[in-house]
C-alpha cells in the first residue's frame, strides 16, 4: 500500500512537470512563431551616421552643439562580404538580404503608403514562411510580381492578377502584377509590408546593387543576442537580436522560464522527500526481514542495493504513469482550451526527450532518496534487527 | 572420530564496555558440539541461551573466547567474511517464522540461494521443491507465505533454514508459538533432516519434553554453562563416544 501511494505521489509530480514544460513549451513556441512570422531573429543594418566635431589646434577651446542628423537610407557596406562572414558563423541558419524602403502603393484614386522589401526569396522564405501565409496565390517572383498583405489588397480592392503601381520616394514608378496575397497574422504588417524580388527593389529606392538590412535567423533563438553582439563587434554593422527589439516580450518569456523551473524543481523534492520519507517508514518496519536476509548471509552491500533499486524503481515506474498522466492531460487541455472559432489555443505536445530525460531524473532522484533509508537499513544490526 | 562443527572456548559476552554500567551476561562458556547431532540449550529466561545462540550465529560478536564453526576460527574474520560463513554454514530457525509473505513457500525457501547467488533458477527451484517435499509441503509451494497457517509457517522456515546445506542449524524457540500438537510434529521433523541429512541442530528451548528428546542437553544458568547430559534422542557415533 505504502508503494502504491508513493508510487502515485511521484507519478503525480512528473505528470505535473511533464505536463507543465509541454504547455510552456508549446506556449513559447506560439509566441515565438508569431514574432518571427514577419522578423528575423537578428537584423543587420548599416551604422547610424553621427555628427563628428572639427579638430582644432591643441589649447583652442569652441563650445559646439552636435546634432544627430537624419538617418540616409544607406546601403550596408560591402555587404556580401558581411552576408558571406555571418553565413559562416556556427549555429547560423540563414543570413538573406534585403533592400527596402517607404513606397506609395496607387490603386486609381486611391494611394497608400507602404514599404517596398526586396528580397531573394530563396532565403528570405527560410527566415519568414510567406509561401505557407499565402492565403491566394503563388510565392514564385519574377521581376515585376509583387506580394501584398490581406490588408492592403483589401483597402486597395485588389485580387491576385491585378496590376497595381508602386511609387518611391527615389522617384521609382513601377507597375507590378499581384501574384499572392499574405496573411502573417498582424494587421499592421498585412497592411504594410509588399514584397518584390531584390533587384527589382534596388533602383527603386535609390540603392543600386545595395542593401539596407540583413536578415539573420539561427538553431537556437535564445542566443541571438549573443551573436548579433559578436556580429557587430567584427564586422562594424548595428546589429539587433529580437530580444532587444522584445525586451518586454523576452521578460514575460523569461519569466515564465523561471516559474516553471521554479515549480519543476519544487515538485522534484518533494517527490524526493516522498519517496525517502516512505522508505524510512519501510527500513522500521521492514527490519524484520532486513535482519532475517542478514542472517541468510545477505551482506551490507546487498541490502543497500535492495533500497537503492527500491528507491529507484519507485522514480522509473512512477515517471512511467505520469508521464502517461501528461499525455492524458493534455489531450484534454487542448480538447477543451478552444478559441471561440474551435481551433486550438496553441499547439502543444509532449516531446519524447523530455519524457525520456524526467524518467532518468525521476529514476536518479529515486535513487539519491533511497539512499539515506538504505544506508540506514545496511548499517543494521543482525540481531537487533530481528529483534525489532 | 567425528569433527566438531561448533567450537567455544570462553566465550565471554559483555554489554557497555568500557563504561560503569558494564554487564557481563556470558562468562566463559565452552562447549563443542560434533557433526549430525541433535542438541538443546536450555535455562531459565535471561539466562544468556538466546545471547549465546546469536554468538554462535555469528549475528553478534562475543567479547572475549574463541569460536570455530565447521572449521572455521571466527574471531579474525570481518563483517563480510562472518556474513559469508554465517549464509554458507548456518541456517536459522526462529520463534516466529520472518517468512516473506509476499513471496511464495517456494520463493521464501529460495531465498538463502538467491542472496548466496551462483545458482541458476532451475537449481534453486529444484532444491526448493525437494525441501518442501521433504518437510511435507509440495502441495503448498505455490501459496504465499501469509496464507499458511503458523505448523506449516513454521515448516517452510526449517525448510528455508536448509537451503544451503549448513553444517549447524541453530533453532531459537522453533515451537514457542505452536499448539502442541503442531510444535510436536516441527520438533519431529527436525530430528527426521538430523537423521536423514546428518545436520547439527542446536535448539534453545524452554519445553523440557522436548528438550529430553535431544541427544544432548546444554544448560545455561546465569551465564554459565552448567550442564552437558545426555538425553533420550539415539546416540550418534560421536555422542556415543
Amino acid at each position: 500500500m505504502q508503494t502504491l501511494l508513493i508510487v502515485t505521489g511521484v507519478s503525480v509530480g512528473v505528470s505535473v512537470i511533464v505536463f507543465m514544460s509541454a504547455l510552456l513549451t508549446g506556449l513559447q513556441a506560439s509566441f515565438l512563431s508569431r514574432i518571427f512570422a514577419a522578423q528575423a531573429q537578428v537584423v543587420l543594418e548599416p551604422p547610424d551616421e553621427v555628427a563628428r566635431p572639427l579638430r582644432h589646434a591643441p589649447g583652442t577651446v569652441f563650445l559646439t552643439i552636435s546634432v544627430k542628423p537624419s538617418q540616409r537610407l544607406r546601403s550596408i557596406d560591402q555587404w556580401q562580404k558581411v552576408s558571406a562572414l555571418v553565413q559562416r558563423l556556427p549555429g547560423i541558419l540563414v543570413a538573406s538580404p534585403m533592400a527596402s524602403g517607404a513606397a506609395f502603393a496607387v490603386r486609381g484614386e486611391v494611394s497608400k503608403s507602404v514599404s517596398l522589401m526586396g528580397i531573394e526569396p530563396d532565403r528570405f522564405y527560410r527566415i519568414v514562411d510567406l509561401p505557407g501565409k499565402l492565403v491566394r496565390g503563388t510565392s514564385t517572383l519574377e521581376v515585376q510580381d509583387i506580394l501584398i498583405g490581406t490588408q492592403l489588397a483589401s483597402d486597395l480592392g485588389v485580387d491576385i492578377g491585378d496590376k497595381l503601381r508602386v511609387v518611391t520616394g527615389a522617384g521609382a514608378n513601377v507597375e507590378f502584377t499581384i501574384r499572392g496575397i499574405f496573411d502573417l497574422g498582424n494587421k499592421g504588417v498585412n497592411e504594410r509590408n509588399t514584397y518584390v524580388l531584390l533587384h527589382t527593389a534596388q533602383p527603386m529606392i535609390g540603392l543600386t546593387n545595395g542593401v539596407t538590412s540583413i536578415d539573420v535567423t539561427m538553431r537556437d533563438v535564445y542566443r541571438a543576442e549573443d551573436v548579433a553582439q559578436y556580429i557587430a563587434t567584427v564586422t562594424g554593422v548595428k546589429a539587433e537580436s529580437w530580444i532587444k527589439t522584445n525586451a518586454d516580450f523576452f521578460s514575460v518569456v523569461n519569466s515564465q522560464k523561471i516559474s516553471n523551473t521554479a515549480i519543476r524543481l519544487f515538485v522534484g523534492i518533494s517527490v524526493v522527500f516522498g519517496i525517502a520519507s516512505v522508505l524510512v517508514v519501510s527500513v522500521v518496519q521492514k527490519s524484520r526481514e532486513i535482519g532475517i536476509l542478514r542472517a541468510m548471509g545477505a551482506s551490507r552491500a546487498q541490502i543497500l542495493r535492495l533500497f537503492l533499486l527500491q528507491g529507484a524503481i519507485v522514480g522509473f515506474v512512477g515517471s512511467l504513469i505520469g508521464s502517461g498522466f501528461a499525455y492524458i492531460m493534455l489531450d484534454f487541455w487542448l480538447a477543451y482550451a478552444r478559441r471561440p472559432d474551435g481551433t486550438p489555443l496553441f499547439l502543444a505536445e509532449i516531446d519524447t526527450r523530455l519524457v525520456v530525460a524526467t524518467s532518468m531524473i525521476a529514476t536518479a532522484s529515486g535513487i539519491l532518496a533511497a539512499l539515506l533509508p538504505a544506508l540506514r537499513a545496511a548499517r543494521l544490526e543482525p540481531v537487533v534487527a530481528i529483534r525489532g | 572420530m567425528v569433527k566438531p562443527v561448533l567450537q567455544l572456548g570462553g566465550i565471554r559476552k559483555s554489554y557497555n564496555v568500557g563504561s560503569a554500567v558494564e554487564v557481563e551476561v556470558l562468562h566463559g562458556i565452552d562447549l563443542s558440539i560434533a557433526e549430525g547431532e541433535f542438541c538443546a540449550l536450555i535455562g531459565p529466561s535471561g539466562s544468556g541461551k538466546s545471547t549465546l545462540l546469536n554468538i554462535i550465529g555469528l549475528l553478534d560478536r562475543a567479547t572475549g573466547g574463541r569460536l570455530s564453526i565447521a572449521g572455521c576460527e571466527t574471531s579474525g574474520l570481518d563483517d563480510a567474511e562472518l556474513t559469508q560463513l554465517r549464509g554458507r554454514s548456518i541456517g536459522f530457525v526462529f520463534q516466529y517464522h520472518h517468512l516473506l509473505n509476499a513471496f511464495t513457500a517456494l520463493e521464501n525457501v529460495m531465498m538463502p540461494m538467491l542472496v548466496e547467488r551462483g545458482f541458476s533458477n532451475d537449481a534453486m527451484e529444484d532444491r526448493a521443491a525437494m525441501l518442501l517435499e521433504k518437510v511435507g509441503l509440495a502441495r503448498w509451494k505455490n501459496s504465499k507465505a501469509s496464507n499458511l497457517s503458523g505448523g506449516q509457517q513454521q515448516r517452510v522456515a526449517i525448510a528455508r533454514a536448509l537451503a544451503m546445506s549448513p553444517s549447524l542449524v541453530l533453532a531459537d524457540e522453533p515451537t514457542g508459538n505452536l499448539d502442541t500438537g503442531s510444535a510436536n510434529a516441527v520438533f519431529e521433523l527436525m530430528q527426521e533432516v538430523n537423521s536423514d541429512y546428518g545436520t547439527t541442530f542446536l535448539i534453545v528451548t524452554h519445553n523440557m519434553s522436548l528438550a529430553e528428546r535431544c541427544q544432548r542437553v546444554f544448560e545455561v544458568v546465569d551465564g554459565n554453562l552448567v550442564g552437558d547430559r545426555y538425553g533420550k534422542y539415539p546416540q550418534t557415533a560421536a555422542t556415543a563416544e
